[in-house]
């Protein structure tokens, strides 16, 4: 039991860590406010002056840093402590926005450029990236990731809902520990390129991890579910949600709900493809069509359904 | 050493046909389904799985004596990084418009099942030479299955090969759509099925005359 206790200490640990996300002292809030404006909150009142002039804000998405968004008014309320910025065009509130403040002054004293980002409302956006993960972005369906897994696995019901369940808590421990990995360690000495034989490593110790936890604290799930935790090793699934989370630049949170929904959405898959299977090997089908290319067909038809989901968005 | 039992030509063969990886062996087959939507995403794709296969396969048959058997796992793992990581970095600098499409696939290389499997089964137990040739033939194998979905999805779907207009008209735009390759891929193996079983119900009706 002590394990498990260190290493929820650790994990909550690393969560107060991470929450620490924008890390600016002189601004503490950014968010959109209606469908073309966004209000920034200082810590301080701002002048007046600095505030009117509008080329000391400069707005762009984050993915095409070249494209500025036009700047239609700026509003300074009247405790001065918060400005509105109007744009000529409605924002596009899915993408997050950066924006560059220059030389914030503040009672005639200069507080410096500010680089801020200013996202969605932060539990929404989580729930959002969960739900996107899980169906719009369905590693399976979507992705075309996992196969190898989905095709062998899918045969039995049992056997899929234990691989799912394995795959999730794998991904969400891998995620947390390879994020702090890549954030802490990897960008800050610019050693990014070598980020593929770090995560496979770190996937491989994470599965020790939890199969050495699991066989002393609940041996009978053990017997059920560790033949599956050799066979995520060598998932590409599994090194697609790291890989995933590099590229997007995700924050912690984040992270985590892009492990959690990718490994829903890889049970999901796997449980309805069980169920036809089942159903599958009591119909008659043509000779030449049974087994495998049956299975390609049922799976191209779920892939067309799953495109439904596309363009989904909660909030 | 291993007993030899087939000879070089057969060994080589053996990865294109008999042991095909895609349509025999089903196994890596996120990129097959994933990136196959044109030719030349497909011969990029094979070209790079045969360029690891090659020097990973190699450098396990170089250093077999020198990899305790507890730990070769990690250590194939390890190997296949680093050879990933160097095509990765080539097709970012000299593909960047393909890379774009490829990048993820290019980087899981690395848990693809057959490589992994060629190293255990074949580069462990044998010299350098045969297990050259068995990577070749593996990863022509793999390259002509790529060549094969990308040539038909791209000259039904978009009516072009490697982008010069053959047909001039689009047939079937549904074959650009990533899940066609699934069908794609369950009628070729049916073809395949199909093929086989009437191959040996001939086989086996001569046999009886005889």
């Amino acid at each position: 039991m002590k394990v498990i206790k260190y290493a929820i200490i650790l994990i909550l640990i690393g969560l107060i860590c991470g929450c620490n996300s924008t890390g600016d002292r002189f601004v503490l809030k950014s968010k959109f406010q209606s469908k073309d404006s966004i209000t920034i909150t200082f810590a301080g009142a701002v002048d007046d002056q600095w505030a009117k002039n509008k080329d000391n804000f400069i707005v762009y998405e984050e993915p095409d840093p070249d494209i500025r968004l036009i700047i239609k008014d700026v509003l300074l309320s009247p405790d001065k402590k918060s400005v509105e910025i109007f744009f000529a065009e409605p924002i596009n509130k899915t993408v997050p926005h950066c924006l560059k403040l220059k030389d914030i002054s503040s009672d005639g004293k200069s507080q410096g450029t500010h680089d801020i980002t200013v996202k969605k409302f932060y539990f929404g956006n989580l729930i959002n990236i969960l739900v996107l993960t899980m169906l719009v972005q369905n590693i399976i369906f979507v992705k075309y990731l996992g196969l190898c897994i989905y095709l062998g696995i899918s045969r039995k019901r049992a056997a899929a809902i234990g691989m799912g369940f394995t795959f999730t808590i794998v991904s969400f421990f891998s995620s947390i520990m390879i994020w702090f990995v890549y954030q802490k360690i990897l960008i800050p000495f610019h050693i990014n390129f070598i980020q593929i034989i770090v995560f496979v490593g770190l996937i491989s110790l994470t599965v020790q991890f939890v199969d050495t936890i699991l066989r002393k604290v609940n041996p009978v799930l053990f017997k059920e579910f560790g033949i599956y935790l050799v066979l995520v090793v060598s998932n590409c699934a599994m090194l697609a949600i790291p890989l995933l989370i590099a590229a997007n630049n995700y924050d912690l949170f984040e992270s985590i709900m892009v492990s959690l929904g990718g490994g829903l959405g890889f049970l999901l898959a796997l449980f309805l493809m069980s169920c036809v299977q089942e159903r599958l090997s009591l119909s008659p089908i043509p000779p030449s069509f049974k087994g495998m290319p049956a299975a390609f067909i049922m799976t191209g038809l779920f892939c067309l359904a799953f495109m439904g989901f596309s363009g989904m968005a909660l909030f | 050493m291993a007993i030899q039992q087939k000879t070089n030509k057969e060994i080589f063969l053996n990865g294109i046909f008999n042991e095909n990886p895609i349509f025999r062996l089903a196994l890596s087959m996120c990129p097959a389904v994933a990136i196959t939507t044109n030719l030349l995403n497909g011969i990029l794709m094979g070209v790079s799985v045969i360029f690891v296969q090659i020097c990973a396969n190699s450098t396990i048959a170089l250093l077999k004596d020198y990899i305790h058997p507890r730990v070769r796992l990690p250590i194939y793992s390890l190997t296949l990084a680093t050879y990933v990581t160097v095509i990765d970095l080539i097709l970012s600098a000299y593909f960047p418009v393909a890379y774009g499409a490829l990048g993820l696939f290019i980087k899981l290389i690395v848990v693809f099942t057959f490589i992994t499997m060629r190293l255990d089964v074949f580069a462990r137990k044998n010299t350098v030479f045969p297990t050259f040739l068995d990577a070749m033939g593996m990863g022509l194998g793999f390259l002509w299955g790529m060549m094969v979905i990308g040539g038909v999805r791209e000259l039904l779907g978009s009516g072009t090969l490697l982008g010069y207009d053959i047909l001039g008209f689009k047939p079937m735009l549904f074959f650009v759509l990533p899940a066609s390759g699934f069908f794609i891929i369950g009628f070729m193996m049916a073809i395949f099925n199909y093929t086989e079983r009437i191959y040996k119900e001939k086989q086996s009706k001569r046999r009886i005359p005889a």
